[in-house]
């Protein structure tokens, strides 16, 4: 069972949904070609691509705000100036103000830290439990695995924003539930790469050796599994924080994740529905900036994919070559 | 014995989905459960009476025994009995099939939109590997999968029906009652979802035409000096065609439980627009009966797909 939803990975080289199949759909990087061997190689290779370049100064420069936020805000976030109310973008307000006056600008800023706090910590406890789950799973086979696939089986069978919305039923909204809500929502995912991966891993002829030479489970672990499964985890990690954040700004759109007096750009956007007619700045700038943070994250995430899929990986080399050659004029 | 392998691969498979569905009830089930405090007391809030209180705990049987409720609600849901709304007193299943075709008909329009933008951005694109217009569709689709669906609805609401006075921004009438009405309101809902579902089907579909464009077949045919037309047409898309069957079949289950922000925007009385009603006004039951009908109507499209898959492509099932 495979779910197209915002969040799964989107794979170049893996078709979805084909039944009986090995489910998750992640190549595993080989350990002894994997980044852990060459990091400085892997850099490179990175960089090498404008766009690549371009999300990464982007998400740096997100991160500034989002650790800066209020200091480079030039109004205070819920500052209500009601005269001044709904004016559109001018020289005193970049943004333009919303219904109650207040900078669209200076909420727009100040709202990247919340939205950049959810959507991390939600991933990371899906990395955590996800990838624990997924190792355990595909380290250990028999009725364990069958068990936790199972149980994976049954998150993937719930849309996304259902089972979140559903989360939040029960605890209430908020903050904390919001992370949680997200944060389980995309755990079945993470455990699936990391299952697909240790499955790759285990059955490799150097890790059988190794056991059977007597090795602990822990070193096979540390040294074998970990590393093959680092890359696909940690393309899913880009992956999955740009899709959280796009959870949070539905969930806060609904009312039902942060809340006020805190901004987000979700619950901007939800303000915003009111007065689409009068005001198209209060829609215009918050979404600019979801849809501006999670560009840069997706398009990281598949820079690192190719950088860290052994398949695309040779093809990079192989373009890198081309153009090395092309310019010292050697013709390939 | 071909027939009796696909006999046993489909009760592999549908075995496989009542337990996942099994799974699911359990889950539904407990939600209400694991409310902290007691649920018949917080869906009451402020209507909080002694008698409103030991009624509609009586009626949602939350005073009985654990393990009685568990199997009178499986019981239940078999027959299609998903219990009275916390609310109205309504029966969950009536508000739910009353909800349902809305939410239908504006998914089957979304998957409609998607197809009509994806087919030809992915398979061209695919059959492109490398040039500028493969690149600029990665580029559109990689934006398309990064926007907030309900920000492109907002989008769609200021420049249509706001910046050129086109199209109504909300509203409903159903589809059998008044099919112009419906047409002209299903529009940028429609436009929305199917938009949204187009940029993640475009790279599924571009994937697809790639990986079969590089199978040894398909040089062999080339090699062997078929015109290119030909070789597309014959070996590479209706090859390809396949898994992008499985990919739209996904892409509509994954559109039926994604389009709970999109009816809100649009006001569209489907079953997301009921769901987050329900959370909001904690609304236990209809909570429990949508989210279960959702994500049963989710596994029955995987099935069927799944089915479908196997049946058009024989190398699955004997594998």
């Amino acid at each position: 069972m495979t779910q197209l939803t915002p969040g799964s990975p989107l794979p170049e080289d893996a078709v979805p949904g084909q039944p009986g199949g090995p489910s998750g759909v992640a190549t595993a990087a080989r350990p002894d070609e994997g980044p852990a061997a060459r990091p400085a190689a892997g850099w490179r290779l990175l960089l090498d691509s404008p766009v690549n370049v371009v999300s990464a100064v982007v998400l740096l420069v997100v991160l500034v705000v989002a650790l800066l936020g209020p200091a480079l805000a030039p109004y205070a976030v819920n500052a209500v100036d009601v005269p001044a109310a709904l004016q559109p973008p001018s020289g005193a307000h970049w943004f333009g103000t919303d219904d109650l006056g207040r900078d669209v600008l200076s909420r727009t800023l100040v709202a990247t830290r919340v939205s950049l706090q959810v959507a991390v910590v939600a991933v990371a406890f899906a990395l955590v439990v996800g990838v624990g789950a997924g190792i355990v799973s595909g380290y250990a086979g028999g009725w364990l695995d069958t068990v936790l696939m199972r149980l994976v089986d049954v998150m993937f069978a719930f849309p996304v924003m259902l089972l979140a919305l559903a989360i939040v039923a029960v605890l209430g909204p908020g903050l904390t539930t919001t992370q949680l809500a997200i944060g389980i929502v995309y755990t079945p995912i993470f455990a699936r790469v990391a299952r697909a991966s240790a499955l790759s891993v285990r059955v490799e002829p150097f890790v059988q050796v190794s056991r059977t030479m007597g090795t602990g489970h822990a070193l096979i672990l540390r040294r074998h599994i970990l590393p093959g499964i680092a890359g696909p985890v940690i393309v899913q990690t880009s992956l999955s924080v740009a899709f959280a954040i796009l959870s949070e700004a539905a969930l806060s759109f609904l009312g039902l994740g942060v809340q006020p007096p805190r901004p987000s750009w979700g619950r901007m956007l939800f303000d915003a529905q009111g007065f689409l007619s009068q005001a198209w700045w209060m829609a215009v700038f918050p979404g600019l900036a979801i849809f501006v943070t999670v560009l840069a994250f997706n398009l990281l995430g598949d820079g690192l994919r190719d950088v860290l899929d052994p398949r695309q990986r040779s093809l990079l080399r192989t373009r890198r070559l081309l153009r090395a050659h092309r310019r010292a004029g050697v013709r390939p | 014995m071909t027939l009796a392998r696909v006999a046993r691969f489909l009760g592999r498979r549908v075995l496989h989905s009542l337990v996942v569905l099994l799974g699911v009830l359990v889950v539904v089930f407990a939600l209400v459960h694991l409310v902290p405090g007691d649920p018949v007391r917080i869906a009451l809030g402020t209507r909080y009476t002694e008698e409103a209180y030991t009624a509609l705990r009586a009626a949602s049987g939350l005073d009985r025994p654990l393990a009685a409720q568990f199997f009178s609600y499986l019981g239940g849901a078999v027959t299609g009995d998903l219990g009275v709304s916390f609310r109205t007193g309504q029966p969950v299943a009536v508000t739910l099939l009353e909800r349902l075709p809305a939410t239908v008909s504006l998914a089957v329009v979304g998957l409609l939109v998607a197809l009509l933008v994806a087919l030809p951005a992915g398979i061209w694109s695919g059959l492109h590997e490398g040039r500028l217009s493969d690149a600029i569709v990665r580029v559109t689709s990689q934006a398309g999968v990064s926007v907030p669906d309900f920000w492109l609805g907002q989008l769609l609401i200021l420049g249509v029906a706001v910046g050129l006075g086109l199209l109504p921004t909300s509203g409903y009438a159903a589809l059998t009652e008044d099919p112009a009405h419906w047409a002209r309101h299903v529009v940028l809902p429609g436009l929305t979802v199917g938009l949204v579902a187009a940029a993640i089907m475009t790279r599924y579909i571009r994937t697809a035409v790639l990986d079969v464009a590089h199978a040894g077949y398909v040089r062999t045919a080339r090699s062997k000096g078929l015109p290119a037309a030909v070789v597309t047409r014959r070996h590479i898309v209706r090859n390809a065609l396949i898994p992008i069957l499985t990919i739209t079949g996904i892409q509509l289950a994954t559109i039926l439980g994604g389009v709970v922000v999109v009816e809100v925007v649009f006001a569209w009385p489907g079953l997301g627009r009921l769901t987050y009603d329900a959370v909001a006004s904690r609304d236990y039951a209809l909570v429990q009966g949508a989210v279960l009908l959702v994500a049963a109507l989710f596994l029955l499209v995987n099935l069927v797909v799944d089915v479908l898959y196997s049946l058009a492509d024989p190398r699955i099932r004997l594998s």
